[in-house]
């Protein structure tokens, strides 16, 4: 570690001018990891969307979401600089480390919003801009800056903005929405809370620290343990509604339906075993479950067609 | 403080470098992008 960040992680956050920080550093405030969930449904909800893009125009629009959200999570790291030096998952990122100054990850994250929601709007369409300019500000405004610190139900309204990615790859196909890419909305929306109350349960100490109101903190860990079940028999039978309707064949349902049973079973394993283990097994299943049920809903537009109405 | 002042300097001038090489990567990549999108809208592919 140089001097220099030495000093600034001692004294706190970074003031400007002071840091020389790298390009991985900034890499870091995109939050890449979450980044690519969000490209990924992003992508399914274009290859399931009726019609025609240029594969140029198909790519740009991937960009703008990614960057878009790379964003979202810059200037949420530049608002919640105080709370991420004081937990163990966070206190690594780039500002409370003092490897970036605040002041420069606000003006990163803010240029490549307008960049993303600009690009998006002149190269593929508006509504998908537009789209992307509510993901982001909700993101920003609503999640991080109102609901986070105020309510135990911060999760699952600022959930909404995960959830937009499939309907803004929808919308730059086909340049407006259906009711596919609102089930597919509706499904990150109900999977966003017990993937992250789960996650919460094993680190309830730290939220509390900080004073972050999640549910464990807040309601307790009982309650917490209810909620992820509640919302895990809402969530599953939700990915079948597609299926249901008719809008996607056997190659999505069949699966869904298998990898549900397995979500419900962890949900279920949470409630009864109350431990550790099993909150974390349902929070990395969770992640493998949403990217699979994705998986799912791209495998089946492109061989969906012959098997339509199974 | 001296000891070490050099290293400091220098790892300050190494991260800036590779700073400035990624933000030239970057808009390299925009202009290619953006001649690219052009040339698919003007041919009416978009």
């Amino acid at each position: 570690m140089s001097q220099t960040a030495i000093e600034t992680k001692r004294t706190g956050a970074a003031a400007e001018g002071d840091v020389a920080s790298s390009a991985g550093d900034f890499v870091a405030l995109l939050k890449p990891r979450v980044m690519s969930l969000v490209l990924f449904t992003g992508l399914a909800g274009m290859v399931a969307a009726p019609g025609q893009i240029h594969p140029v125009l198909a790519v740009t629009a991937l960009i703008c979401i990614a960057v878009g959200a790379g964003a979202s999570g810059a200037i949420n790291m530049w608002y919640d600089r105080d709370i991420d030096a004081g937990m163990t998952r966070t206190m690594n990122r780039p500002i409370p480390a003092g490897r970036v100054a605040p002041a420069d990850a606000l003006g990163f994250g803010v240029t490549l919003a307008v960049g993303s929601v600009a690009v998006m709007g002149l190269g593929v369409n508006w509504v998908a801009a537009g789209l992307l300019a509510l993901t982001i500000g909700f993101y920003v405004f609503v999640y991080t800056m109102w609901l986070k610190r105020r309510t135990p139900q911060n999760i699952v309204i600022g959930g909404a903005a995960g959830a937009f990615p499939p309907m803004i790859g929808w919308a730059a196909v086909t340049g407006d929405l259906a009711l596919m890419p609102a089930l597919l909305f509706a499904i990150i929306f109900f999977w966003t809370p017990p993937h992250f109350w789960a996650l919460s349960l094993y680190k309830a100490g730290e939220y509390a620290k900080v004073g972050v109101p999640m549910l464990p903190v807040v309601a307790g860990e009982a309650e917490t343990r209810r909620q992820i079940v509640i919302y895990s028999l809402i969530l599953v039978p939700l990915t079948l509604v597609p299926w249901g309707l008719g809008l996607v064949s056997l190659i999505y349902g069949a699966p869904a339906a298998l990898l549900g049973a397995v979500f419900i079973a962890g949900a279920l394993r949470v409630a009864r075993e109350k431990s550790e283990a099993a909150a974390r097994a349902l929070f990395a299943f969770s992640i493998l479950y949403l990217f699979l049920l994705f998986a799912l809903v791209i495998a089946d537009a492109l061989a969906g067609p012959w098997f339509r109405g199974i | 403080m001296q000891v070490g002042g050099g290293g400091v300097a220098s790892e300050m001038h190494r991260r800036r470098r590779g700073r400035n090489i990624a933000l030239s990567l970057v808009l390299g990549a925009l202009v290619v992008l953006f001649y690219v999108i052009t040339i698919v809208k003007m041919s009416g592919g978009g």
